[in-house]
């Protein structure tokens, strides 16, 4: 028996928005936003998410890899040539920045899955993608992936936030959800791969606070495959929003009730079916409850949620204007980029939910009321 | 016959000026050590016969008594200390086994008392009980992996029906001890006070008297290799099954009731003859296998109509983690797992203290074992043996237990001194026994406040706890070792409890 029981614990700022509407706009706003919460972080990581930048690859597994040496990346790429199909591989766009120092390698892929091999393995897609991360960052020594989803891409690095976007260039990507994160580690592996935003497939999450419940959330994720190697709570919270929305295919709605779950005096005077729901959804989904204080946004490829734990130990605003949802800690780094229409405050352990509106169903109005 | 060598292990100090000849001391105690002759108005004291209960000393109305180990002792050796030179004599004298009753109190490690607890600071504030909501509301019974619940006009509706599931208010109900090997009053206590905390008591394997159907919804009805008193109404009477195959304090061992404790209502209760002897076989004659045992787990859930979870209780030895695989994979709702230091009304010494082994440790491979098989949802984990205070409770759930058994701290809490002698039915404080002269000593009234008061008491201070840990629902600590950390444990053991030592 071997166990892992590194804990990072990191307090944190984060902020994020999204165009209802997916209008995309470049990384220049989501950075000012987050930088109007360095107070909040410490120059030890930051990182970003966003969505709808790969147009011409939406149907692709963007593959944004990091490695410690050349070994880490021959190894990984022999992995990927032999269980997908590479479309395309470059460096991931970067530029010298002050303040971003030593970098490893940081390398894109676009990667495809030969059907074939699924039908072989009587693999569901995403479940292979999913193995092949998991096998990726637990086997291959110095390889990390930053992230897999499709039209969209994780950007993190250790430094402030502002540093690393201009590091990764975002003022050349065009995105329709944008997700910022700026860390305070309390214990400091300085890692890149231990920046925030962590992601799955398409899901992306930053977060601010620390898992109490840690210890049983990672224990109990490891029973379904997941493989909790970065040492964070926040990677646990990833795959726990995997599990219950893609594997499990509850809505957002429903997995926030468990995850964040209203307490028994509450559940107790529901009406019975409520009740009864509520219930059961504790009862088989009480070792994924997330305990201690946490605020945290949730982006994934049809939208963007935030939520906070069950008694509020976090700071979390939510604001909207016009098809613009605005998530942050602190009303400020909203109103940084944004004169909203309504400010207001979830409660403790309330989603706060938007989500794209069908491509078909958009049409095209004034551009975002984004001030830059 | 040989005079008995066996020295007396307690010396009674009366103190002849406070005393007034009451007599107080000799109708109190049930051993006859105390006795009064008359023609030199004087009390006397046949110390070979106390057993250190302590009953004289309490009821003492001037406090002339005391009770201490007795002076006299053999040259201390390092090998022989008298315990072994004692029973060496018992067994010359009698040739006999050695009975005794309790759990083991041999110097086994107690690893409770080697695991320290972790608390909030900073990073992630701690919760305040007084002010905040704490829960510690428990499920016993198999949960599915997954759940459908949609969303119907903006609110969740359960479109899964889940297997039968117990609710507990607080992770701690009481432990298995029968109607026989306990008395009347002290059933009705238990029962009651389970009723009152919102949590279970167990009926261990003696049937179910007519009086405590009524408190059926908080009673766990036991079917043991005996299956005395098991009947399809007493089946559906509790709100869950267990079967017992072993016992921590005996594992191995069938249960053993002596006939001079089987009175009319026990005889009822039990489907037996007055004044016969109890005993359940060792083994169950119906379960020789595992598959043995899925058919009677099939057979009771069919008893209950699936209305009612069906668990299986074992006690911890070696290969606990595998046979408990299989109990989970036969079908059970909930595995019970009995250690070492589990009590007993009366088992054989030496199987007591050596056979088997400390809940810790069966506990933390048992857990271990059932998510590397990714079934851990598949049944709840109860876990007994030997539970002192509120601190063993939290870390048993830390190490991955859904809920503990406490028996010997319940009979304590209605005055018992763990003088180990249930076995003799002569329980001085009335407890284990069926004398209707002992058994009044327990008052239910009274023994169902005490009762309750420990659960309410333990249940505070695991809140106050959890809310130091930063934690406001007891799922959160449910198998979450990081809040564990050891001291002074080596590495295997820290290996196979899961656990980082202190420092770490």
């Amino acid at each position: 028996m071997h166990y892992r029981f590194e804990k990072d614990m990191s307090a944190c700022g984060l902020t994020g928005f999204i165009s209802r509407n997916r209008n995309r706009v470049d990384g220049e706003a989501i950075m000012s936003s987050i930088c109007n919460m360095d107070e909040r972080s410490n120059g030890q990581g930051g990182g970003f998410a966003a969505y709808g930048i790969y147009p011409e690859h939406k149907d692709d597994y963007a593959f944004h890899m990091l490695y410690t040496d050349a070994d880490a990346k021959e190894a990984t790429e022999k992995y990927l040539d032999r269980h997908f199909l590479i479309i395309e591989d470059d460096e991931l766009p970067t530029r010298k920045t002050a303040g971003i120092v030593d970098p490893p390698l940081i390398w894109r892929y676009f990667l495809n899955v030969d059907e074939e091999v699924l039908h072989m393995n009587a693999c569901d897609e995403e479940d292979y993608v999913v193995n092949a991360v998991m096998f990726i960052n637990a086997e291959i020594p110095g390889a990390f992936v930053m992230s897999s989803g499709k039209n969209m891409g994780a950007f993190k690095a250790v430094g402030f936030p502002g540093a690393v976007g201009r590091f990764y260039k975002l003022d050349e990507y065009k995105a329709w959800t944008w997700i910022a994160h700026g860390r305070f580690p309390t214990n400091t592996p300085g890692w890149w791969g231990g920046a925030h935003p962590f992601t799955l497939l398409d899901w992306s999450i930053v977060h601010n606070g620390e898992i109490s419940s840690y210890g049983i959330n990672k224990r109990y994720l490891e029973m379904f495959g997941y493989k909790a190697t970065l040492m964070t709570d926040t990677e646990v919270t990833a795959y726990l929003f995997d599990m219950l929305l893609r594997r499990h295919k509850l809505s957002i709605e429903v997995a926030t009730m468990a995850i964040a779950a209203p307490f028994w005096s509450q559940i107790d005077h529901l009406p019975e079916e409520e009740r009864k729901a509520l219930t059961a959804l504790r009862q088989v989904y009480g070792s994924g409850l997330l305990n201690g204080p946490f605020a945290f946004i949730l982006g994934h490829k049809d939208g963007m949620v935030g939520i906070n734990d069950r008694i509020k130990l976090r700071p979390l605003v939510a604001a909207e204007k016009g098809d613009i949802l605005y998530i942050a800690n602190e009303e400020a780094a909203i109103r940084e980029i944004a004169s909203p229409d309504r400010v207001w405050m979830p409660t403790a352990g309330e989603p706060v939910i938007a989500n794209l509106k069908p491509e078909k169903d958009i049409v095209k109005e004034a551009p975002s009321c984004i001030k830059v | 016959m040989h005079k008995s060598l066996i020295k007396a292990e307690f010396q009674v100090e009366r103190d002849d000026y406070k005393c007034i000849r009451c007599r107080v001391c000799e109708r109190q105690c049930s051993f006859e050590v105390h006795s009064y002759d008359a023609d030199a108005d004087r009390m006397f004291e046949d110390e070979l016969k106390c057993v250190g209960c302590q009953r004289c000393v309490e009821y003492c109305p001037t406090r002339a008594l005391s009770v201490q180990p007795h002076k006299s002792t053999i040259r201390p050796h390092g090998n022989w200390p008298y315990r072994a030179v004692k029973d060496i004599c018992k067994q010359a004298e009698t040739g006999g086994m050695l009975l005794s009753s309790t759990g083991d109190e041999l110097h086994h490690r107690i690893y409770w008392d080697h695991l320290v607890l972790n608390a909030s600071q900073v990073t992630n504030p701690s919760i305040d009980p007084l002010r905040e909501p704490m829960e510690l509301r428990t499920f016993i019974g198999r949960k599915p992996d997954q759940v459908d619940v949609q969303l119907v006009n903006g609110k969740p509706v359960l479109k899964t029906e889940l297997p039968p599931q117990l609710t507990l208010e607080t992770p701690m109900m009481f432990g298995a001890m029968s109607y026989g090997a306990i008395s009347y009053n002290v059933c009705q206590s238990l029962a009651r006070a389970a009723t009152a905390s919102g949590t279970m008591y167990n009926t261990g394997e003696g049937g179910l008297h007519r009086d405590f159907y009524q408190y059926g919804p908080n009673t766990i009805v036991q079917c043991a290799s005996g299956r005395f008193g098991v009947h399809r109404e007493y089946l559906n009477a509790g709100a869950a099954v267990e079967i017992k195959v072993g016992q921590g304090a005996k594992p191995g061992i069938g249960g053993h009731v002596p006939g001079e404790k089987v009175d009319k209502e026990i005889s009822i209760t039990r489907m037996i003859p007055v004044g016969t002897d109890a005993l359940s076989p060792a083994p169950h004659h119906d379960i020789y296998s595992i598959e043995d045992l899925r058919q009677l787990i099939y057979a009771l859930k069919e008893a209950v109509e699936y209305k009612k979870p069906v668990g299986v209780k074992i006690a911890a030895v070696h290969n606990a983690a595998a046979i408990a695989s299989g109990i989970v994979r036969a079908g059970a709702d909930f595995v019970t797992l009995d250690g070492l230091r589990g009590g007993t009304g009366a088992a054989p010494t030496r199987t007591r203290d050596s056979v088997g082994m400390p809940i810790e440790l069966a506990l933390a491979a048992v857990d271990q074992r059932l998510r590397e098989e990714g079934i851990r949802n598949n049944a709840s984990l109860i876990v007994a043996g030997g539970f002192r205070n509120s601190t063993d409770v939290v870390k048993a759930i830390a190490l991955g237990a859904d809920a503990v058994y406490i028996g010997t701290a319940a009979l304590i809490s209605l005055g018992c001194t763990v003088c180990q002698k249930c076995y003799t039915g002569k329980c001085p404080w009335g407890i284990t026994t069926q004398d209707p002269y002992l058994t009044k000593r327990v008052n239910p009234e009274i023994g169902t406040q005490r009762l309750t008061n420990l659960l309410r008491a333990w249940s505070l201070e695991i809140k106050e706890i959890l809310g130091g840990m930063g934690i406001n629902a007891i799922e959160s600590l449910r198998g979450n070792r990081l809040h564990l950390r050891a001291i002074g444990l080596n590495e295997r053991e820290l290996d196979v409890l899961g656990v980082m030592h202190a420092g770490e």
